[in-house]
């Protein structure tokens, strides 16, 4: 039952062969090399395997590869690879991350929230973040750096 | 990793001759945030997963004949950026808001929560009190069915082996009308309902009320309704309807609270869901959305 299946990732098309019952998290991880996505709970509820998937952040632990054939997948790699580091490099500044292992998946989350609200307030980053967890930091540090985010994208706006 | 075949079909009526050759042996499949799940943990063990997230017949949202319908590949991200749903069904849209997170929204349907229907289902009672109707339709025929009939068990409704659910169908209210959903988790962002309360007030002070994960299956209080039925709550009212609501619902206890403590919440969750909903109606505050708890 093995089939090929296509999709774009991070700007490239790519074409695997997998069975239906493979994950796309471990296709993305074991046979295309994308290392940002991660294993941390395999159950939905860490955001660690975060993935954008036609312009949505989901969930790539809980999908089947075969359900992204035709898709436009994008994961830190392609942030990398397009210079979209801003959002990284403020992380940074703020110190927001420890170990890292939750880093990709807060990225992603802060690029969706930002692409949909570009002037959010603080309740509104919990409600955008609250599915990413972090075990090092305490949240302070991230939301702190999301916060200069915007007011760096809003005086660039002004 | 077990052994499926996987279908996504273009088309309903590709779909639905898939299901009725397959029938029990094929599993639909949405968002996958529950069945993904149930497969990996062997509870379901489908031999063909019907996806239908691309079948555009099915994902409709929009207002028609004195109804909204919602198209069973919407997801609870875009029922929350409607407008229309924040408008004409509050309660929907309030209780939407505290599915899961957003990463499971995106792919999350309002009909696939309904289908899997665990006791605690986020939208189980915001429809049942807004008198939704359930479209189901297989190679033979279609069939409505109301929202308070749809659920038989826990994790059993009336769907067969050989039917898809299309759609949800939502009347829209004449006149003034507070709606109220409130959730009892542990935090925010992930959790269940432990409790699970939705009101309905209209300007002729008839009262819709269910509860949800405090039973079997998600259920009204027609007793609690019946007591405030053409007036104002007033305390004494409150006293009698929650009387009710305590006789009424049967809470189990497990590894999320115990069932002393859900208890107490029905109690208190009513309190608060009747405030909110009648003084929405009666002034637009508190904005739906807001923490009632
Ligand atoms: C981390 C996490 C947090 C969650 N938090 C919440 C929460 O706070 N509140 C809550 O209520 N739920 C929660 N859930 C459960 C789940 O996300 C929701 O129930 C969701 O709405 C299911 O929709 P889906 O589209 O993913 O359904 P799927 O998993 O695709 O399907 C669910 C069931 O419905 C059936 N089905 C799907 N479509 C149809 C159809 N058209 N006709 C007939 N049957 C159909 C499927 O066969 C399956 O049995 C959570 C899940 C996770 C993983
Ligand atoms: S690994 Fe996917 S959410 Fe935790
Ligand atoms: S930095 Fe370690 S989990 Fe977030």
């Amino acid at each position: 039952m093995v089939r090929e299946i296509e999709f774009t990732l991070n700007g490239y098309h790519q074409k695997v062969s997998v069975k239906p019952g493979e994950k796309l998290l471990d296709v993305l991880r074991d046979k295309l090399g994308i290392t940002s996505a991660k294993y941390g709970c395999g159950k939905g509820e860490c955001g660690a395997c975060t993935v954008n998937l036609d312009g949505k952040t989901v969930r790539s632990c809980l999908m089947y590869a075969v359900e992204a054939d035709g898709s436009v997948i994008e994961t830190l790699e392609g942030f990398q690879r397009l210079g979209k580091k801003e959002i990284q490099e403020i992380y940074q500044k703020h110190n927001a991350f420890q170990c890292g292992f939750c880093a990709p998946g807060f990225i992603l989350s802060t690029d969706e929230l930002l692409s949909q609200n570009p002037d959010p307030d603080e309740e509104e980053i919990k409600e955008a973040l609250a599915g990413n967890l972090c075990r090092c930091t305490g949240y302070k540090n991230i939301f702190s750096a999301v916060k200069e985010m915007v007011e760096i994208r809003k005086g660039r706006e002004s | 990793m077990l052994n499926f075949d996987y279908r996504r079909p273009e088309s309903l009526d590709e779909a639905l001759s898939l299901r009725k050759e397959w029938g029990g042996k094929s599993s639909l499949l949405m968002g996958g945030t529950d069945l993904f799940l149930a497969i990996e943990e062997e509870v379901r063990r489908p031999e063909l997963l019907i996806d239908l997230k691309k079948i555009r017949a099915l994902s409709g949202l929009e207002e028609k004949d004195g109804a909204v319908h919602i198209g069973a590949a919407v997801t609870y991200s875009e029922l929350i950026h409607s407008d229309l749903v924040h408008q004409k069904l509050p309660g929907i849209w309030e209780s939407s808001r505290l599915v899961a997170s957003v990463g499971i929204r995106n792919s999350a349907t309002m009909v696939g929560n309904i289908c899997n229907a665990v006791p605690s289902a986020e939208s189980a009672t915001p429809l049942m009190i807004r008198d939704a109707v359930i479209h189901i339709t297989s190679a033979s025929g279609s069939r409505s069915v109301p929202a308070v009939e749809f659920f038989t068990g826990p994790r059993r409704t009336v769907v067969k082996d050989d039917e898809i659910v299309t759609s949800i169908s939502v009347p829209l209210m004449k006149g003034k009308f507070g709606e109220s959903y409130v959730k009892l988790g542990r935090y925010r962002g992930e959790d269940i309902a432990q409790v699970a309360t939705a009101v309905l007030v209209d300007e002729n002070w008839n009262y819709r009320i269910a509860y949800g994960a405090v039973g079997p299956v998600p259920m009204g209080i027609p007793g609690a309704e019946a007591v405030l039925k053409g007036k104002k709550p007033a305390a004494d009212l409150i006293e009698k309807a929650k009387s009710e609501v305590l006789n009424t619902v049967s809470p189990i206890g497990d590894i999320r609270a115990s069932k002393e403590y859900r208890l107490h919440m029905c109690a208190v969750m009513f309190e608060k869901a009747i405030d909110a909903a009648v003084s929405r109606m009666e002034t637009g505050a508190p904005a739906y959305g807001a923490r009632l708890i």
